[in-house]
C-alpha cells in the first residue's frame, strides 16, 4: 500500500513538475524565442543572491554543527598521556582549517554575488600573475611544513617504543569473529609462542603449551590496564581483519592474520577517574536521558526498558570483518596499578585451564561425561554459532 | 581495426556521406564518439540511479535501526529484509554496491566516459577517436561489467559484503561472510572486465590527444578539460594493471588454493590451509590505485568545470599554465601517496612517516587550483547558468572537503578518526559531491551539444539548490560523530550507549540524504523530457571559444562538414580587449597587431 502511495506521489510530483515547465514556456512565449534557457540578468540576480544565501547557510550549518555538536568530539579528555599531544595537533588542525574555509568560503559565494552577470558590465581580461601563484603555493607549503614537522615527531613518539628501556607490560589483544580476548604475559612478561594451528578446545588461542614463556600466560575477556605504566598490545588475528580501536586512548591498529602487529601507549586516567570528570557526568546523563524516553517508548510497546548506562572504556572492532562487525566490542578498564595486580591474581593461567579441561574430561563423573564432551565441541564451533546466531 | 577507422576518416575528408547507418549501427554498435559517450551517460545514469538509491535504504536503516519498511520488502525481498527489516548482511552488501557502482560506474566510466569521447575530438578539432572500434569495445565492455556487477546483485548469496575496498581474507573467504561466494567472484570479474574497458579507453584518449590535434592546437593551446581527460588517462593506465593483478591474485587465492593474500587462519572451527600470505600485500595492491582512482575521478570533474568557470566568468581561466602545472603534480603525486591509507594497517611505521609527508604536499596544488577558480570569478560577469552553479558548487564542497584530507593525511591525527564517519564525510565531500557536481555541470554545458536541445534551466535551478543544500546538510555533520569515534560500517550503533547522542544526528542526515535523493528526480525528468521536448539550440548558447562550438549542431560522422578549423589561439580569449565580442573562438585568426596577452 505505501509503496503504491509512494509511486502515486512520484507519478503526480512528474505531472507537477511538467504542467511546471509549461506555464514556464508559456510564460517565455512571445518574449526572445531562441536561448531562452541561457541565463538573463533575472537569473544572474536571483543565483547571485541565492549564492551570497548560501554562504549564510554554510556558516549556519557549521555553528550549529559546532555547538550542538562540538561536544561529541573527544577532544578533551584523552586517557592516555600520547593522547594530550594528539588532541593538542587535532585542535591546532582543526583551526586552521576553520579558518581557511570561513576566508575561502567567503571569497568563493561573495565573488558569485558581487560579479553576477550584468548586461553591459566587461569582464576585467586577468589572465595570470606569477606573484599571486607563488604566494598562495608557498603560505599553505610553509603551513604544511610546520604541520608536518610537528605530526611526525608525534608520530615517532608513539609508533616507536624501546622496549628494552622502557620495560612495557605486554598484552596480546586476539580478535577473531567477532570477539575479543586478551592475554597478559604473567610474571615473566614474555608471551609465550601461540598459532592458529594449536587451537583446541579451551586453548581458543592456539598457545603452544609446552613453551616455557607459556606456562604463566593469562586469557581473559575483559581488559585491564594499570594507570601510569606503559603498555604494548602485540595484535593478533586469526580469521580477517581486525582493527583494535580504542578511541578514548586515541588508540588503533589493524590486526592481521598470519603477522603480529602492535600499538603502545600509557594508560593516564583510571575508568572510576574519569566517571567522575565534569565533562563525562554531563555526557552521561545526557545519554541516561535519551535512553529513558526510549525506554518509555519500549515499554509502551511491552518491551523491556534498556538499562542506564554507565561509563566504561571500549574497545571497537574498526575495521569491516564480517555480518556482526557492529557488534564486537571488549570492555576496557583502567585500574590503580595495585587493584590492576590484585584483579590480576584472581586469574588463572590458560595452562591450568587446559588442564582442569583436560581432567574433567578424564575422570568424568557419573553423568557428566555427557556434557563434558558437548562443552568441548561447542568450544570448537564457538566462530560458528556466533557467526550464525548473529547473521539474521 | 585502426583501418577501418581510418577509411571511415578520409571518406568524410573528401566529403562522402553516401554509406547508411542501420539503426544497430547508428545507436547500438556505433564507433562514432559523440553516440558512444551519449551511450556511456545513459547507462551512467542508470547505475547512478542503483547506487543513490542503495545509499537511501542503508540511510533509512542508519536513522530508524531494526525498523520494519515497506521499501525494504520491496526492493531486498524476504531473503535479505524479512519482515521489512533489513539484515546486517544486506547492509554490508548495499555499503559494498554503492561504493563500487558509484566510484568505478558512475565517477570512473561515465564520467570519463562521457566527457572524454565527447570532447577530445571535439575540442582538438578531430574527425573522431583514434580508433573507434577500440572506442566502441571499451563502451561495450563496460556494458558488458555494468550487467555483471548487476547480475550479481540477484544471486542466492547475496552480492559482494566486503566493503568496496574488498580487502582479504573477508573478501577471499565465503566460511566468513556469505557475499564471499558467488557474489564476490562475480564482482572481481566484473572488475576485471571493467578494467579491460577502462585501459582501451584511456589508451585511445592519450592516443588522439597526441596525435590527432589539428593544425595550431599545441599543448599549450589545448581546452584544461583536455588536458584533464589527458592526465586522468595516463594514470588510469599507471594504475588500473595493478588493481587488476590484484584482483587476479585474489581470484587465484579464492578458487585455485594460493596463498598471497592468507596466511594462518581459522574460522568456522577448522584452520585453513594457507600460509605464507598477507593482506597486507592487498592494500598495497589495492590502493596503488585506490588513491589514484580519486584523480582519475576528480580531475576530469575539475576539468569541466575549469571550463564551464572561464566561459560562465566571462573571463580567461586564471593561471592557465599554473593549473597545467597542478594538474601534472598532482598527477605524479597521486602514485606516491597511497600508503595514507594503512597508517594503521601494520606496515613500518617509517613508511606511515613517508607517506605523511607526500600526502600533505599534495594539498599544495590542489590549493593553486582551488585559488585560481576563485580569482577567476573576481571581476568577472558571471552568467549564473545551472553549469556555472554546479562549477562553483564543485569548488565549495572541494574545499571544504579537501581541507580535512589535511587532518587524516597527517599518520598522528589518522589514528583516532581512521575508518571513522569523518573519513566517510571527507571522501564524500572531496570527490563523490565534487565529482557528481562536475558531471553536472558538464551534462548541463554540453546537453546542447550531445542533444541539439537545451535543458530546462528552471529545474536546474531547483536540482542544484536542493542538492546543494542537502550535500551539506548530509555531510558536514558527519564530520563530527566521526570525531567522536563513531566507526563507518557499522550496522546500527544501538549496542553501545556511548552512541547513543548520535541517533539524533543519523535521524537529520537521512532525512537531507532522502531529499536530496528525491531532488535528482528533477534532473532526470529534465535529461528525458529535454531530449524529446526541450528548446531547440543554437550553435554556440553559451558564446564559449572552444571548438566544439563551431561544429554544427546536428550530428554527423567526422564532426565538420568540409575542413576542420584550424586554430589560431589559445581556448580563453574572453572579453579581451580590443574586441568587440565579448568571447573569440579559437578558429579565429589574430587581428593585425593583435597582442598575446596571457603568458
Amino acid at each position: 500500500m505505501t509503496i503504491i502511495l509512494v509511486l502515486l506521489v512520484l507519478v503526480l510530483l512528474s505531472v507537477a513538475l511538467w504542467q511546471l515547465t509549461k506555464i514556464f514556456d508559456l510564460t517565455q512565449a512571445g518574449v526572445a524565442v531562441k536561448n531562452s534557457q541561457v541565463a538573463d540578468d533575472n537569473d544572474n540576480k536571483v543565483n547571485g543572491y541565492l549564492l551570497f544565501g548560501f554562504l549564510g547557510f554554510i556558516y549556519c550549518i557549521m555553528i550549529t554543527c559546532v555547538v550542538k555538536y562540538g561536544k561529541f568530539p573527544l577532544l578533551s579528555n584523552p586517557a592516555s598521556v600520547h593522547g594530550k599531544e594528539v588532541d593538542r595537533l587535532m585542535w591546532i588542525s582543526l583551526i586552521l582549517i576553520f579558518t581557511v574555509q570561513i576566508i575561502t568560503q567567503a571569497l568563493l559565494h561573495y565573488f558569485g554575488y558581487k560579479y553576477r552577470g550584468k548586461k553591459g558590465q566587461v569582464a576585467t581580461y586577468f589572465s595570470d600573475n606569477n606573484k599571486l601563484e607563488f604566494i598562495w603555493s608557498s603560505i599553505p607549503a610553509i603551513v604544511l611544513a610546520v604541520l608536518i614537522f610537528f605530526g611526525l615527531f608525534a608520530w615517532n613518539d608513539i609508533m616507536f617504543v624501546n622496549e628494552k628501556v622502557e620495560k612495557p607490560i605486554v598484552i596480546e589483544i586476539y580478535a577473531q569473529q567477532f570477539k575479543w580476548t586478551a592475554r597478559y604475559s604473567g610474571a615473566d612478561n614474555v608471551l609465550g609462542k601461540a598459532n592458529v594451528r594449536l587451537i583446541e578446545g579451551v586453548n581458543t588461542l592456539g598457545l603452544d603449551l609446552t613453551d616455557k614463556n607459556a606456562q604463566d600466560d593469562i586469557v581473559t575477556d575483559e581488559l585491564h590496564l594499570p594507570k601510569g605504566r606503559r603498555v604494548v598490545f602485540k595484535i593478533r588475528s586469526q580469521d580477517v581483519l581486525h582493527s583494535m580501536y580504542m578511541p578514548h586512548f586515541r588508540a588503533q591498529m589493524n590486526c592481521v592474520p598470519g603477522m603480529v602487529t602492535q600499538f603502545s601507549f600509557i594508560p593516564s586516567v583510571t575508568t572510576a577517574e574519569m566517571r567522575e570528570t565534569p565533562e563525562m557526568i554531563e555526557k552521561v546523563e545526557h545519554i541516561n536521558k535519551i535512553r529513558e524516553e526510549r525506554s518509555k517508548a519500549l515499554v509502551a510497546e511491552g518491551k523491556t526498558a534498556l538499562d542506564p548506562y554507565t561509563f566504561d572504556y571500549l574497545l571497537l572492532c574498526n575495521k569491516i570483518c564480517g555480518a556482526s562487525h557492529y557488534n564486537m566490542q571488549m570492555k576496557v578498564v583502567v585500574d590503580t596499578p595495585e587493584e590492576y595486580q590484585k584483579w590480576l591474581a584472581t586469574k588463572t593461567t590458560l595452562v591450568k585451564a587446559v588442564k582442569e579441561a583436560k581432567a574433567d574430561q578424564d575422570n568424568p563423573k557419573e553423568g557428566e561425561a555427557v556434557t563434558a564432551t558437548t562443552d568441548s565441541l561447542s568450544t570448537k564451533k564457538d566462530t560458528t554459532i556466533v557467526a550464525q546466531a548473529s547473521s539474521k | 581495426m585502426s583501418h577501418a577507422s581510418d577509411i571511415h576518416i578520409n571518406d568524410h575528408h573528401e566529403g562522402h556521406h553516401h554509406h547508411k547507418d542501420t539503426f544497430i549501427t547508428k545507436y547500438i554498435f556505433s564507433i562514432d564518439h559523440k553516440m558512444i559517450a551519449k551511450q556511456y551517460l545513459l547507462t551512467g545514469i542508470f547505475m547512478g540511479i542503483i547506487g543513490v538509491g542503495m545509499s537511501l535504504l542503508f540511510r533509512l536503516q542508519l536513522a530508524w535501526p531494526e525498523q520494519s519498511f515497506k521499501v525494504f520488502s520491496f526492493f531486498l525481498g524476504e531473503k535479505m529484509a524479512p519482515g521489512g527489516v533489513m539484515t546486517n548482511e544486506a547492509y554490508l552488501s548495499l555499503i559494498t554496491i554503492h561504493g563500487t557502482i558509484m566510484v568505478f560506474f558512475v565517477l570512473t566510466a561515465a564520467l570519463s566516459g562521457t566527457f572524454s569521447n565527447l570532447l577530445i575530438p571535439l575540442q582538438l578539432g578531430a574527425r573522431d577517436m583514434a580508433s573507434g572500434f577500440m572506442n566502441m569495445i571499451s563502451y561495450w565492455m563496460f556494458f558488458l561489467s555494468s550487467v555483471i556487477m548487476v547480475i550479481s546483485l540477484f544471486v542466492e548469496s547475496g552480492p559482494a559484503s566486503a566493503g568496496w575496498t574488498i580487502y582479504p581474507p573477508l573478501s577471499a573467504l565465503p566460511q566468513a561472510i556469505a557475499g564471499s561466494g558467488l557474489g564476490m567472484t562475480l564482482w572481481l570479474v566484473s572488475m576485471a572486465v571493467f578494467i579491460a574497458s577502462s585501459l582501451m579507453g584511456s589508451l585511445n584518449y592519450i592516443v588522439t590527444v597526441l596525435n590527432l590535434r589539428t593544425k595550431g592546437m599545441s599543448m599549450t593551446r589545448m581546452p584544461l578539460t583536455i588536458w584533464a581527460f589527458f592526465i586522468t588517462a595516463v594514470i588510469g593506465v599507471i594504475s588500473f594493471p595493478v588493481l587488476l593483478s590484484a584482483a587476479l591474485l585474489l581470484i587465484m587465492d579464492r578458487s585455485f588454493g594460493t596463498s598471497f593474500f592468507l596466511s594462518d587462519i581459522y574460522l568456522a572451527g577448522e584452520v585453513l590451509n594457507y600460509q605464507g600470505g598477507s593482506p597486507v600485500l592487498f592494500e598495497h595492491l589495492f590502493w596503488f590505485l585506490g588513491h589514484p582512482e580519486v584523480y582519475i575521478i576528480l580531475l576530469p570533474a575539475l576539468g569541466i568545470t575549469s571550463e564551464v568557470i572561464a566561459t560562465n566568468s566571462r573571463k580567461p581561466i586564471f593561471g592557465y599554465r599554473a593549473m597545467i602545472m597542478s594538474i601534472l603534480a598532482i598527477a605524479f603525486l597521486s602514485t606516491i601517496v597511497w600508503g595514507h591509507h594503512m597508517f594503521v594497517s601494520g606496515m613500518n611505521p617509517f613508511l606511515g612517516s613517508v607517506f605523511t609527508f607526500t600526502t600533505l604536499l599534495i594539498a599544495i596544488p590542489s590549493a593553486v587550483k582551488a585559488f585560481n577558480y576563485i580569482t577567476t570569478l573576481w571581476k568577472g560577469n558571471l552568467q549564473l547558468n545551472p553549469a556555472m552553479l554546479f562549477s562553483i558548487g564543485l569548488v565549495s564542497t572541494f574545499i571544504t572537503g579537501g581541507l580535512t584530507g589535511i587532518i587524516l593525511g597527517d599518520s598522528t591525527l589518522d589514528i583516532n578518526v581512521h575508518d571513522t564517519y569523518f573519513v566517510v564525510a571527507h571522501f564524500h565531500l572531496v570527490m563523490g559531491v565534487s565529482a557528481l557536481y562536475g558531471m553536472f555541470a558538464g551534462i548541463y554545458h554540453w546537453y546542447p551539444k550531445m542533444f541539439g536541445r537545451m535543458l530546462n534551466k528552471t529545474l536546474g535551478y531547483i536540482h542544484f539548490w536542493v542538492t546543494a543544500v542537502c550535500a551539506y546538510g548530509v555531510f558536514f555533520p558527519m564530520h563530527f560523530i566521526g570525531l567522536a569515534g563513531l566507526p563507518r560500517r557499522y550496522y546500527e550503533n544501538t549496542n553501545f550507549p556511548l552512541f547513543d547522542e548520535f541517533q539524533d544526528v543519523n535521524v537529520i542526515i537521512t532525512a537531507f540524504a532522502i531529499i536530496g535523493g528525491l531532488v535528482q528526480i528533477v534532473f532526470i525528468y529534465n535529461f528525458f523530457h529535454s531530449i524529446f521536448y526541450g528548446e531547440k539550440t543554437v550553435q554556440n548558447p553559451w558564446k564559449s571559444n572552444t571548438l566544439e562550438w563551431t561544429a554544427p549542431i546536428e550530428h554527423i560522422h567526422g564532426n565538420w562538414p568540409g575542413e576542420i578549423p584550424e586554430v589560431h589561439r589559445w581556448p580563453y580569449d574572453y572579453s579581451k580587449p580590443g574586441h568587440e565580442d565579448d568571447f573569440v573562438p579559437q578558429n579565429v585568426p589574430m587581428k593585425p597587431g593583435e597582442e598575446v596577452l596571457h603568458h
